[in-house]
């Protein structure tokens, strides 16, 4: 309980001052249920996202990285309602919509979306770029006729597409372009806050570098704020002012996206940091590189004490028995290792 | 000093015929390969990568897939010319393969050691007990613990990294000299796929076998092999050392894919340069060089003459008539 109040209290240090959070998440959690047997009866649960707290303040970018099955997704949809939490707050706006439904949540779901990770999957096969533009104006009441036409044209102007591919469907595109129709369905209600779920992860090398410079153009035409969620460090460091490491459903490190790269704190984070490629071979040859032994333990078991503890190069007894919480090592920079 | 290449590829085409059109997927593209060297392929998706290797190792379905021109000599052998029975000797035995997707290439309902033992008794001529011991042996080898044990467990009881281990074992099992890893790393998790990377070079040092590797990661490729070739739309465009490939990428698509990465190390945020456009569609490949319609280079000459691998040093190549470092045509 002592832990709890502690990480309460370290938390509202983080949010100061309020006013500028556009979203604030507190002690975030979504459990699935594991279900067996003939009476389907809940047997354990998967614990996806377990106490996760960070603020986004407004026109910032957030990244968000951790490898497969880190909960970095789960978060990103816990935030905007698509999957409801199990616990915790998350406030936009000054709104807490955890406890919000009906029509009090669809009016907030106009400042909130999100761009998914696969440009196939994400688009209605059925529909014209005109329509899948053009629903969320429909859905939100926002424009029709004309008014929507003209409105359509001009995003697909904006995310750089020719404004005649209207009556397009989307198999009559790259997987860049895809990506692009998705950008400007998430943008077309002027939303303040966008989650961007592995954008650019389907995407070849060069394709990718176009999407990253148009979301940052885009932040910068709007005043977006972003939640980037990705497990290529890299490009999340590229887009980010801040940088948030997960790990088996759990924060283990904040840092500002200069700190993360010379100064990460948390061994999970050093021990990804140096898994990650550079290329450039002069540069490889000299850097050391620390090798995890294993893999991730499963989130419907995790650890006891420190969840990165069964990988942990500089693990101690204590690691064992004590779960270590975020704490400020220096002046915005946060880490949950009890030798950080 | 001139000793005959291990495997030598030349001018190998492969093409597609694909309701009625042809997809070029390969386009003429050699190399050749030493003992103990390493060559890393590099190159998006649709660029005739994987082709190229598929081809070497004849895995092209065919039809709808066609070899249609070049030779892929191996120890003096053309394998284009192999029977399938001949070829299926020089399969996993002499040039062995790792996938993409360790979830896909195991046979599910088939125990981890009986998939190991298979190919020893085939090729190896082993008999159970040996087979066995042997595919013990392999797995610790690739890192797995309580090897003898696993042997009895089912791909699903495996994690990813383990499975690409799995594979790998597989691979070595009949000592080749050619191992060909295609994307091994790509569905798995940066930590793991350092692993895996440092599994393989160690493996190629201690066994003295010939790699390719092929990827589309630039970063993974520089702290793995000795030479580059990278490929875009079926050809290889640019082939250099690997030190050298980072330093003075000679290519107008090299330099546009290394700037189009982030870098992890960079303290600045420059803008990404990216490539406008997209690759082209292989089934009408433009005359002229492949390239052109997205290059910031591209001159006159381009329109109508594919360059050739040109010579910008000894070692490094690259099919661009124009020098990149002047933008002046060479």
């Amino acid at each position: 309980m002592m832990a709890q109040n502690e990480m309460n209290a370290t938390l509202e240090k983080q949010m100061v001052p309020a006013e500028d959070n556009l979203v604030v998440v507190r002690n975030l959690k979504k459990y699935f249920p594991i279900k067996r047997g003939v009476l389907q009866r809940t047997v354990g649960h998967v614990q996806a996202v377990d106490n996760v707290s960070f603020t986004v303040k407004r026109g910032e970018t957030l990244g968000l990285v951790g490898e497969s099955g880190c909960g970095k997704s789960t978060t990103g949809k816990a935030i905007l309602q698509l999957d409801r939490p199990t616990a915790g707050e998350v406030i936009i706006d000054g709104v807490d919509l955890v406890h919000l439904k009906g029509e009090k949540l669809r009016q907030m779901r106009r400042k909130m979306q999100i761009i998914f990770q696969d440009p196939f999957a994400s688009l209605n096969p059925r529909m014209n770029v005109g329509q899948i533009v053009g629903e969320p104006l429909d859905v939100h009441g926002v424009a029709r006729g004309k008014e929507k036409e003209e409105r359509v044209k001009e995003l697909l102007k904006v995310v750089g597409l020719n404004p005649q591919f209207v009556t397009r469907f989307p198999h009559e595109f790259s997987g860049g372009q895809r990506q692009r129709i998705g950008i400007a369905r998430a943008i077309a209600l002027n939303p303040s806050f966008v989650v961007c779920d592995e954008p650019i992860a389907a995407l070849d090398v060069s394709i990718q570098a176009q999407v990253v410079n148009l979301l940052k153009d885009l932040q910068g035409k709007f005043g977006l704020t972003y939640l980037f969620i990705a497990h290529d460090l890299s490009m999340v460091r590229h887009i980010s002012d801040r940088v948030a490491v997960m790990y088996l459903g759990r924060i283990v490190e904040i840092a500002d996206w200069q700190a993360i790269y010379d100064d990460p704190r948390h061994p999970y984070s050093q021990a990804l940091l140096s898994a990650i490629p550079i290329p450039d071979p002069v540069i490889e040859a000299k850097r050391k590189r620390i090798i995890l032994e294993g893999d991730v333990p499963s989130a419907a078991n995790p650890p006891k004490g420190c969840r990165f503890n069964t990988r942990c190069p500089v693990r101690q007894e204590r690691c064992f028995i004590d779960d270590p919480q975020l704490r400020e090592v220096m002046p915005g920079h946060w880490a949950a290792c009890h030798f950080a | 000093m001139q000793q005959q290449p291990l495997l030598e590829v030349k001018n190998l085409k492969t093409r597609f015929k694909i309701t009625g059109a042809y997809v070029h997927a390969v386009n003429g593209i050699s190399y050749s390969l030493n003992e103990g060297d390493s060559l890393g392929v590099v190159g998006e998706s649709g660029c005739g990568k994987s082709v190229g290797v598929m081809s070497v190792m004849r895995l092209i379905p065919q039809p709808p897939g066609e070899i249609y021109e070049g030779e892929v000599l191996y120890d003096g052998r053309d394998l284009l010319k192999l029977s399938s029975e001949e070829m299926r000797h020089i399969r996993g035995k002499e040039i062995a393969m790792i996938f993409q997707d360790p979830m896909t290439s195991l046979n599910p309902v088939m125990r981890i050691g009986r998939q190991i033992t298979e190919a020893l008794e085939l090729h190896m001529g082993m008999d159970k007990k040996q087979a066995r011991d042997r595919a013990a042996e392999l797995l610790t080898m690739v890192g797995i613990p309580r090897a003898a044990d696993r042997l009895e467990d089912y791909p699903h009881q495996f994690s990813g990294g383990m499975r690409q281990r799995v594979m790998i074992a597989m691979a070595l099992s009949c000592m080749p000299q050619v191992l060909i890893a295609d994307e091994p790393t790509t569905a798995l998790d940066v930590t793991i796929q350092a692993q895996i990377v440092d599994l393989v070079k160690k493996l190629r040092d201690e066994l003295g076998m010939a790699v390719i590797w092929i990827t589309h990661d630039l970063g993974v490729v520089a702290r793995l092999v000795k030479n580059v070739a990278v490929m875009y739309a079926g050809f290889i465009i640019e082939r250099s050392p690997v030190e050298d490939l980072y330093v003075h990428p000679s290519h107008p698509y090299t330099l546009g894919l290394l700037g189009s990465l982030p870098r992890l190390d960079s303290h600045e945020r420059e803008r990404l340069i990216s490539i406008q456009g997209a690759p082209p569609d292989l089934v009408d490949v433009p005359q002229g060089c492949p390239f052109r319609p997205r290059c910031p280079y591209a001159i006159e000459r381009c329109v109508e003459e594919n360059p050739p691998l040109l010579p910008v040093s000894i070692t490094h190549e690259s099919a661009c008539w124009v020098d990149v470092t002047t933008g002046r045509p060479r």
